[in-house]
């Protein structure tokens, strides 16, 4: 239902936006930038700066034709986007149709609303728009994302499908729609067989635009996928290479053609495919040097891989190469050491904005494509010709598909199964490469140029929209083997490394020369050469593949307790037994790489910020929001928390000293809170005080973290040093790492001033507080204090806000394990803080203002 | 050397290796062959030595370790028909033919066990670990590393994997298909 109400809301916003548009431009292409600008447009500034005699200053004016190109190309973005939107917000469509299918539907709809505005259709895919704007991303993203030891061990199928079954296709079809119109089956059409041939070569090739679409959404396991996707993205050459022999055919004629142009043609099918090939690689190796000099300018690194990317894909163009194989090539090849060489966030940048470009032009294509069918002019119905060519596609699919892999079979260790085989054959979805390239085709020379682009269509809205929608039902219906939802464990990594080692060290044991082998020494190869080229060396350093899983592990393992803690509006779960145990185990490591000594950690504080001024503020948003690595999750955790759970509304009243003010806090609850946790702190020091063991003497006065800032008071900066230093030895317990905060404890003594008349205090707590000893508390009663629920800022937080200078000079050896975090626990009794600030009258320098606030 | 391999190998011999390893009569001449080839000592038993003089398995990390397989215990010769034994475990094992005798878990977990008692120890582990990694991750790393490792697997708590715990483990991972070569014929 809402769904609907989106769709016609939609169906209004867009008309409207439509009607005016399409009225005024007449019959400019938005997407046409072949063609010239109409006269129009030049004509009318033209006429506003010669023509027109300015009689008064204008105002407004409305200047279509000034912004109409870039316009018309942001709204359809606009409009894709949107498109997408609405059919993403009912999961209930998409499982059953996918995406592809719907998008193409909706530029029906949409074709037809323009068709019914202007009579013509204004707006189409035109070839160059699509293979210079829209596919080089998506071909970008799939190279990049390629996973390549998958792709490298079944290259010899994908190959084999890829060349010789494209081939097969292009052939078959061929000649078998020769065969039919020779025999009859079409009645009167000026074809002969060369552009049967030629129609045969542009619709041969599996489309990876529609394969990536539709797999995305089906998950079979893995080496399917990588079959149809690879095949799909290796055919370009093949099919580049037959189209444009062909074509070259077709403007001969055929008594021209002897066997020296046809092994012209066999030759140029190796060079347009191996050219193109090495040429991306040769890209990605520049990609991969020049991310590894950035070391400076981090924030141009995403923008190298986008333009090298791009520029691969036109240089091959520019040559005649197969540009797609260029291009994946290049992400192919540049992917590992990219990602070693950049900083994470600029992998991630690149990560998501490669999807974000990929994504957007799949959706554009679709919707275009399905724009492009709502065309009077374009069909021509030639039912013999549709019919036969659908099936023969189809069919021939089928056979080549079948006798391919009983041919791979032989030599595969693995064989394909039936049921895999059966989707290899039904998965050859073709798309808009295909009708990019029956556009292209050159009406003068072929006649039936029209049939072909709608038999194309016909054959594109089959493939991706009937099987598309089957291919599920199919896939579980043939129970095919699913991709299994691998969960990372270490163990599993580590023995398929081991597995590798092993399998190599048989091959070259039993005297073979298989996969293993050559993998082997290719590793060893790459590890000596290339990496040693292209990688930094302090990203080689931290590149192993065994660290490398134990580092993600890490930190998925810290964003879970941190989204625990934060769901818990604790950290607490942290420090319980087990908790505990574990999480040493797993940051002890991690974390003491971070900081191994203090001094690194002066070094981090010290510099942080100044390392972040060169970065914009608008990354700076995306730094806090990465989330990636122990800091970026800490940093937003600490945000987070800060704002949720800091007390509010006493930051405005830290002038007034006096307890009377206690009442300013006007939310209730707040002020219950707070009272109720101080109240069974101190009843829990009190007990302890009891048994004799000394309590938490961290009696922390400033009941919120934020306090310490903006209180411009040396105590305040203590109290949360000294719970950071809990804190670390809690999780990190890294002891080197921690004793630099710990030093807090030695600035106790100066703070511990209370007075008995302060009223609240009851005497046995003054008792606890001796700052003194600290290691007198045993961990559990530490954590029960712990457990009393306070909000316990992350680490990073708790380093950064009391940073001082004048911290400096309490910063000794002495490391005290406990008691700083039970300072937190009391925190928020505001009188206590009061008396302090009395006793205390020469606070020591105000930390910065706001330190904190200029990082985030 | 092929012809002076079936030579020396006698027909019963062959057939009672394919009953055995299911290798098929070529791959065993080309085996044996290779064998030959590797027997310096021409005594019709491979030495730790033969192994080791072959040169990519010097500059494989697991090397040693996978030499070590081919022997049993207490023994420091192989003849052919342990030397097929070994190998048979990387035969791609066919439908028809599921004897778990031939399992590459098993020669997986050797790899890891040194002592033999059945487990694989921290120690163990952590030596495996350390051949495999560079040497820019510290002691400290790889030793938390080879904890969280021993946490997956170890489901009864004594902080080492069995082999059970260790085939439990590697369940999802396709062993049979990991650990199989293609022979040539």
């Amino acid at each position: 239902m809402r769904r609907r109400r989106f769709v016609l809301l939609w169906i209004l916003g867009s008309v409207l936006l439509m009607w005016p548009v399409t009225g005024v431009t007449g019959v400019t292409g938005v997407k046409d930038k072949s063609h010239p600008k109409p006269p129009g447009c030049e004509s009318n500034p033209n006429q506003t700066e010669h023509g027109v005699v300015i009689t008064e200053v204008p105002i407004v004016t409305f200047k279509w034709h000034h912004v109409e190109d870039p316009y018309l190309v942001a709204l359809w973005v606009l409009v894709a986007g949107l498109a997408k939107m609405v059919i993403e917000a009912n999961h209930h469509v998409t499982n059953v149709i996918p995406e592809s299918a719907l998008l193409i539907c909706f530029g029906f709809i949409l074709g037809g609303m323009i068709w019914g505005a202007d009579k013509v259709q204004t707006f189409k895919l035109t070839p160059t728009v699509f293979f210079f704007y829209l596919l080089p991303q998506v071909i970008l993203d799939a190279g990049y994302s390629m996973p390549n030891k998958l792709f490298f061990s079944n290259l010899g199928g994908i190959l084999v499908y890829a060349i010789i079954g494209t081939c097969w296709n292009a052939g078959s079809l061929g000649l078998s729609l020769w065969g039919c119109h020779m025999g009859g089956a079409m009645g009167d059409l000026d074809i002969g067989l060369l552009q049967y041939l030629l129609f045969g070569s542009l619709i041969a090739a599996v489309d990876p635009v529609a394969v990536i679409a539709v797999f995305e959404q089906v998950h079979v396991n893995e080496v399917l996928f990588i079959m149809v996707f690879g095949e799909s993205l290796l055919n370009d050459g093949v099919t580049v290479v037959l189209f444009n022999v062909f074509d070259a055919f077709v403007s001969l004629g055929g008594p021209k053609i002897n066997a020296v142009e046809i092994i012209k043609g066999i030759i140029s099918f190796f060079v347009v495919a191996f050219g193109g090939s090495l040429l991306g690689f040769v890209f990605g190796l520049l990609v991969s040097l020049l991310t590894r000099c950035t070391k400076n300018i981090k924030i141009i690194e995403p923008g190298f891989i986008f333009v090298l990317g791009y520029l691969s894909y036109l240089t091959a163009e520019m040559l005649s190469l197969s540009a797609i194989l260029s291009i994946v090539f290049c992400g192919i090849c540049c992917q590992k050491y990219i990602n070693a060489n950049m900083d994470e966030n600029s992998v991630n940048t690149v990560r998501y904005f490669m999807k974000v470009l990929a994504n957007g032009s799949e959706t554009i294509i679709f919707v275009f494509l399905g724009i492009s069918a709502v065309d009077k002019t374009l069909w021509v119905w030639n039912t013999g010709f549709v019919l036969l060519t659908l099936l023969f596609v189809i069919v021939y699919r089928c056979i080549g598909v079948f006798f391919l892999t009983w041919i791979l079979n032989k030599f595969r260790l693995v064989p394909i199964g039936f049921i895999d085989q059966v989707i290899l054959s039904y998965g050859g979805l073709r798309g808009a490469v295909a009708y990019g390239l029956a556009v292209m085709l050159d009406e003068n020379k072929i006649k039936e140029k029209n049939l072909m682009v709608s038999t194309t269509l016909i054959v594109v809205y089959f493939t991706v929209i009937f099987q598309g929608i089957t291919m599920k039902p199919l896939v579980t219906w043939l129970k095919v083997k699913r991709a299994a939802i691998t969960e990372l464990t270490l163990i599993e990594k580590v023995q398929n490394k081991v597995f590798d080692h092993m399998l190599v060290a048989i091959e070259d044991i039993s005297g073979q020369i298989g996969h293993n082998y050559m993998r082997g020494k290719w590793n060893n190869f790459e590890e000596k050469w290339m990496s040693t080229v292209l990688m930094k060396p302090s990203a080689r350093k931290n590149r192993d593949y065994v660290y490398k899983v134990f580092h993600q592990l890490n930190l998925k393992d810290a964003m879970s307790y941190v989204a625990e803690g934060e769901r818990r509006g604790s950290l607490e779960f942290v420090r319980n037994d087990k908790a505990f145990i574990d999480f040493k185990k797993k940051f002890g490591d991690d974390f003491s790489e971070a900081m191994p000594d203090i001094m690194e950690t002066l070094k981090y504080l010290i510099y942080s910020p100044s390392i972040r001024d060169p970065v914009p503020s608008v990354s700076l948003e995306m730094h806090e929001q990465a989330m990636n690595g122990m800091r970026g999750a800490e940093e937003i955790n600490s945000h987070h928390l800060l704002q949720q759970h800091l007390y509010k509304g006493r930051k405005q009243h830290r002038h007034r000293y006096s307890r009377s003010h206690f009442d300013v806090n006007k939310d209730e609850n707040e002020v219950q809170e707070i009272f109720q946790r101080t109240m069974r702190n101190r009843l829990e020091s009190f007990k302890s005080a009891k048994m004799g063991v000394a309590p938490p003497k961290t009696i922390s006065k400033h009941t919120k973290k934020d306090q310490p800032q903006k209180m411009a008071n040396g105590k305040s900066q203590d109290k949360s040093r000294s719970y950071q230093s809990g804190d670390e030895d809690f999780e990190f317990s890294e002891g080197d790492s921690a004793s630099g905060y710990n030093a807090s404890g030695s600035s106790f003594p100066m703070r511990v001033t209370y007075r008995a008349g302060a009223g609240i205090e009851n005497p046995a707590f003054m008792a606890d507080v001796d700052p003194m000893d600290p290691m007198q508390i045993p961990p559990w009663l530490a954590e029960a204090e712990l457990d009393s629920g306070m909000v316990a800022p992350s680490q990073r937080a708790q380093v950064r806000l009391p940073w001082t200078p004048s911290n400096l000079r309490r910063l000794a050896p002495l490391r005290i394990s406990t008691h700083s975090t039970d300072s937190f626990t009391l925190v928020g009794y505001p009188p206590m803080r009061q008396t302090d600030d009395e006793d205390l009258p020469p606070p020591p320098p105000p930390p910065p203002p706001n330190r904190e606030d200029d990082h985030m | 050397m092929g012809s002076r391999a079936s030579t020396l190998l006698r027909e019963e011999e062959i057939e009672e290796i394919k009953k055995e390893t299911g290798f098929s009569h070529s791959q065993i001449t080309r085996l044996y062959s290779r064998f030959t080839s590797l027997d310096k000592g021409e005594n019709g038993t491979l030495s730790r030595e033969d192994f080791q003089r072959i040169p990519e398995l010097a500059i494989n990390p697991l090397g040693d370790r996978i030499i070590n397989a081919f022997f049993p215990e207490g023994e420091d010769q192989v003849n052919f028909r342990g030397f097929m034994r070994t190998l048979a475990h990387f035969r791609p094992i066919e439908d028809n033919e599921k004897n778990k005798n031939y399992s590459g878990d098993f020669i997986a977990f050797r790899l890891y066990d040194l002592d033999r008692d059945d487990k694989i120890s921290r120690d163990e582990l952590l030596q495996v670990l350390r051949m495999m990694v560079g040497v820019n991750i510290s002691d400290e790393q790889l030793g938390s590393i080879a904890d969280r490792t021993i946490q997956e697997a170890d489901t009864n708590g004594d902080n080492s994997i069995s082999f059970n715990e260790f085939i439990k483990v590697l369940e999802k991972v396709d062993v049979e298909q990991k650990m199989s070569i293609r022979f040539l014929h």
